[in-house]
């Protein structure tokens, strides 16, 4: 479907570069840029290059599922605004949408970065339910590191509104942050035939051949995985990816 | 009971700080984003495309389509849940008119416009922040347009005609709320909605309030747009 593209990208990186000249491991220029939505309890702007999008915490007061009636609860929503690229849609969410919000999801709930106990009011009667939504502004590729990354960071960012034991008060803020014990960042490694790479735009992103999406710690272990793409991927390969992701989550890491 | 001094300070007929810049989401057409006080919207063109679903193309002219929406961590109170609301779908009709007035699709038959307009944060009079988002953004999308669409909310607290309601005199219990959306040269009026009860004279007195208010919100859209091709020539000539 894009033969040209891929045959051009390929021809690229076999000498050592790419469409818009970065080296396969450089990322664009990262920012991070906390608060910017006052009504949510916590929220954040992220840039890679021109990608860039917004995400915010909002919680409100629950009664606890039935199977777990000692902890709150947490969930990650991906919103890809028609008005961030000609190729999203208005409708029910994408299979796109679908998987990175699962991915995001897992890198924060597995990783146990939040203690969901800590969520929990009463047991059996009231929870908090803390509601992460990310939002696109403009895709130029890269969403999926773009979106876990805003997704930590509006978590970091989030504080507690008052809460009198009825009724949350959400114009009122309190100064207690969510109970955050670790910071998780996902990366994702790109395989190209022969070449693995990171960041990749939109461009590139039609053309992969297979992609791993690492969440990583800060002490370097690993909290969840997702190998996307249609092409299989030798074992050795895969550790490959999985140490580089390694390496560049610090760089990521360094913009939270 | 008289409203004395308002609740954040301003004098009656004095609009909150305003900010606008044009180009701010490279893969659409066109985009525009304006903020007024802490009410923020993005605004971004793509098109003239071809429209589908296909029973829907007029043969004869484009069609203009708008998408209004909150995002879910926005409001003051709960989440607000994704997807078309009965809200959402009645703004984004009345937007769509408030535009239309000043747009040339003749030349765009079987073809479509679609402005989406986004709200990362709100403190009242969010249609009337998308619509001034909109009108930058297609101007920046270089549709053919006669003139810039200005909008902002009139209405009266308490015994007092004020100008730009925040969200604590919208929803204040004897609050009267009017977003109007005025074509900036012809002074025509193309979005008008009242909730609350007042008297036709003090209608009349908004209105007027709202004349001068889109000269000032012109200038604000104007700036932005000339913005654009400042950088533009900067940096991409």
């Amino acid at each position: 479907m894009h033969d040209e593209l891929k045959n051009q990208v390929g021809l690229l990186l076999s000498k050592q570069t790419r469409l818009d000249g970065r080296t396969n491991e450089q990322y664009r220029e990262i920012s991070v840029e906390y608060g910017v939505s006052k009504n949510a309890e916590g929220s954040a702007r992220v840039k890679i290059g021109e990608t860039e999008v917004i995400s915010g915490v909002k919680m409100e007061v629950m009664k606890p599922y039935s199977d777990r009636p000692d902890a709150g609860s947490l969930m990650v929503n991906v919103e890809l605004n028609p008005l961030s690229s000609p190729e999203f849609e208005n409708g029910p969410p994408s299979i796109l949408a679908i998987e990175l919000a699962r991915i995001t999801d897992r890198c924060i709930r597995e990783s146990k970065a939040i203690d969901v106990k800590k969520l929990c009011i009463k047991s059996g009667e009231k929870m908090w339910m803390v509601v992460i939504d990310v939002c696109t502004l403009n895709d130029a590729g890269n969403l999926f590191d773009a979106v876990a990354l805003a997704a930590v960071a509006a978590v970091t960012d989030a504080v507690f509104p008052a809460f009198d034991g009825e009724i949350v008060d959400y114009k009122n803020k309190t100064s207690d942050k969510l109970p955050l014990s670790k910071t998780p960042v996902s990366t994702t490694i790109y395989k190209y035939g022969d070449h693995l790479l990171v960041d990749p735009t939109s461009d590139e992103e039609k053309v992969y051949d297979s992609r791993m999406t690492v969440g990583v710690l800060e002490d370097g272990s690993i909290c969840s995985l997702q190998k996307g793409g249609d092409d299989a991927i030798e074992p050795d390969i895969v550790v490959k990816m999985i140490e580089l992701a390694k390496v560049k989550s610090q760089e990521l890491r360094k913009n939270l | 009971m008289t409203y004395d001094k308002r609740f954040d300070g301003r004098a009656f007929d004095e609009m909150r700080p305003m900010e606008a810049k044009a180009g701010v989401i490279k893969r659409a057409a066109g985009s525009g984003w304006f903020k007024i006080g802490n009410t923020e919207a993005y605004a971004a063109v793509y098109g003239p495309r071809e429209m589908f679903p296909r029973f829907q193309q007029n043969p004869e002219k484009g069609v203009l389509r708008c998408f209004y929406s909150m995002m879910p961590f926005s409001s003051a109170g709960d989440r607000v849940r994704p997807g078309p609301s009965r809200r959402s779908k009645e703004i984004s009709l009345v937007t769509a008119k408030a535009l239309l007035p000043v747009l040339d699709l003749s030349e765009y038959a079987n073809s479509v416009v679609d402005i989406y307009i986004e709200l990362p944060q709100t403190d009242a009079g969010t249609r009337c922040a998308g619509i001034c988002a909109a009108s930058i953004a297609l101007a920046d999308a270089g549709i053919p347009m006669k003139d810039l669409v200005c909008a902002i909310s009139a209405g009266k607290v308490e015994d007092k005609i004020i100008l730009d309601l925040n969200y604590e005199e919208d929803s204040h219990e004897k609050g009267v709320d009017i977003p109007i959306a005025m074509l900036h040269n012809s002074k025509k009026i193309s979005l008008m909605q009242l909730d609350g009860e007042i008297s036709s004279e003090e209608v009349a007195q908004c209105i007027e309030m709202v004349k001068k208010a889109s000269d000032k919100l012109f200038e604000v859209q104007k700036e932005a747009l000339k913005g654009r091709f400042r950088v533009a020539g900067d940096k991409n000539a």
